[in-house]
């Protein structure tokens, strides 16, 4: 027994999960519901805009890296409750995608 | 001491044997959804640098009825992390003002009128 | 014929059977009986043969916790008037091994208990002729309920990672641990993070909330992990930015 570094992991996860209680909802009434319904429009110009501003950059970041992060570990500890085991496989498959997530994600933020 | 304990196994179906951990089952995969949708903003975010053709077919895509129906899905379970969250925050974040503690409700209600708070700011940026 | 209810207890004589068994008794009902009294009547009148524990019959000593109808409760505060015209389904409590009958081994659980180091550890050593450690009533009130745990191990029954994981340290050592961090004459955060702050400590938690149900002193041991988890985080990140600072 030792003391554990798992808090790398659970800060971003924590921060996630309060990001994700805040933000993702209205995303999705907006893209799920609002767009498809010619309520809101999402013109590409206006968009653009906000992301090439540093401070949309961060806030668009922040609203897609942290509740992904926070999936990630999220899913990793549920697998194993369902039984999946806690390997090296689990842990890949879990923080990998996030990563993956996160990476193209401050890709295409620095590419606008 | 009782050379021959007995150790009962623990069913991988554990959690469908009472309501309660069904319940939280349920709450563990919002995070699922919360996950696919932001796999799709992150698509998003890349259409976007790739242009306005390329982001309006990423908006055309996601106003399909199966993009709607897939979102209607994990909006229902984005607003139960939500609800999950903000109940549990007085438990992990207990708050003294001037040596009186103050009360869950209190705590939870300032959340969700945070939550408010945001929603209707990203709904008049995005409104714009 | 006055009114009776059944008991389905769980069997088990090592030195006779293989694996545990279902056994039926026939109890009267009595509307102010628990389900203790049961099993005393069972013992004092039908089979001699039964093996649990019990003490105080009032909910103060933690003997008597047991699964009744799937659920972790005091065999002393659960009473037979809510279980009228069904079966009463009494088991050992879940996740620890049958000794006998009802008995669990809970030599892990003594031994989690102990590694916690659930005892003050002052911030300075002073010399008895400074006289006692003060306190003022509000600095006892921040940890008061944490003191409540009276050992009775239904915590770690409806914990469902106590159940995937012996080694997890679990809801009440941890919930202890908590009561000493919090404690205005202690010093021992960090000596009882070794246990407390590893990954079969409060990181094995995924915050179920099961044992603070059923805790029947309301001790919330859920709330004492994921404080925990937060205070664990801030030091983790204070040992980073200030390596080999002394706290």
């Amino acid at each position: 027994m030792a003391k554990s570094n798992k808090p790398i992991l659970w800060l971003p996860f924590a921060g996630g999960g309060l990001v994700a209680a805040l933000i993702t909802p209205v995303l999705i009434l907006i893209t799920g519901v609002l767009v498809p319904h010619g309520v809101f429009n999402l013109h590409y110009a206006t968009i653009a805009a906000f992301a090439h501003n540093p401070i949309g950059k961060v806030v668009l970041f922040g609203a897609v890296a942290l509740p992904a992060w926070h999936a990630a570990h999220r899913l990793r500890m549920t697998a194993h409750d369902l039984g999946l085991g806690r390997g090296i496989a689990i842990k890949v498959a879990c923080y990998g995608s996030a990563g993956l997530l996160i990476f193209a994600a401050a890709g295409a933020l620095l590419n606008i | 001491m009782n050379p021959r304990p007995y150790v009962r196994k623990v069913e991988r179906s554990w959690w469908l044997q009472h309501p309660r951990y069904v319940a939280y089952m349920i709450r563990e995969l919002t995070s699922l959804f919360v996950g696919l949708y932001c796999a799709l903003l992150v698509v998003g975010l890349v259409r976007l640098a790739q242009g306005q053709s390329a982001w309006e077919g990423f908006i055309a895509a996601f106003s399909s009825p199966v993009g709607v129906a897939f979102q209607l899905v994990c909006l229902v379970f984005a607003i139960y992390h939500s609800v999950t969250w903000f109940a549990l925050t007085p438990k992990a974040m207990p708050l003294m003002i001037k040596g009186e503690r103050v009360s869950g409700t209190v705590i939870v209600g300032a959340h969700y009128v945070a939550w408010a708070v945001v929603s209707i700011v990203v709904l008049i940026g995005a409104g714009v | 014929m006055s009114e009776t209810i059944t008991l389905e207890v769980l069997r088990y004589h090592p030195e006779t059977d293989s694996e545990p068994h279902f056994q039926n008794y026939v109890v009267p009902y009595r509307d102010d009986w628990v389900v203790l009294d049961a099993l005393n009547h069972v013992k004092d009148n039908l089979d001699a043969t039964l093996s649990y524990r019990w003490s105080c019959h009032m909910a103060v000593c933690g003997s008597c916790g047991m699964m009744i109808n799937s659920e972790p409760k005091l065999s002393c505060h659960t009473f037979l008037r809510d279980y009228r015209g069904g079966v009463i389904r009494v088991e050992p409590l879940d996740h620890f091994p049958i000794e006998r009958d009802l008995v669990i081994v809970m030599d892990s659980f003594m031994d989690k208990l102990s590694s916690v180091k659930p005892y003050l550890i002052p911030k300075q050593d002073k010399p008895l002729s400074t006289g006692e450690y003060l306190q003022l009533p509000g600095e006892l009130d921040v940890f008061h309920q944490y003191t409540q745990c009276i050992n009775c191990l239904l915590c770690y029954a409806a914990c469902p990672q106590c159940g995937l994981n012996g080694d997890f340290v679990g809801p009440a050592a941890l919930a202890l641990a908590h009561r000493y961090n919090l404690d205005s004459r202690d010093g021992g955060k960090d000596a009882r993070a070794e246990v407390v702050a590893s990954n079969e400590g409060i990181w094995e938690c995924t915050f179920v909330g099961a044992c603070s149900e059923v805790c029947p002193k309301h001790v919330d041991p859920a709330a004492a992990i994921q404080q925990t988890k937060i205070s664990a985080s801030v030091d983790w990140l204070k040992g980073l930015l200030t390596p080999g600072a002394h706290k």
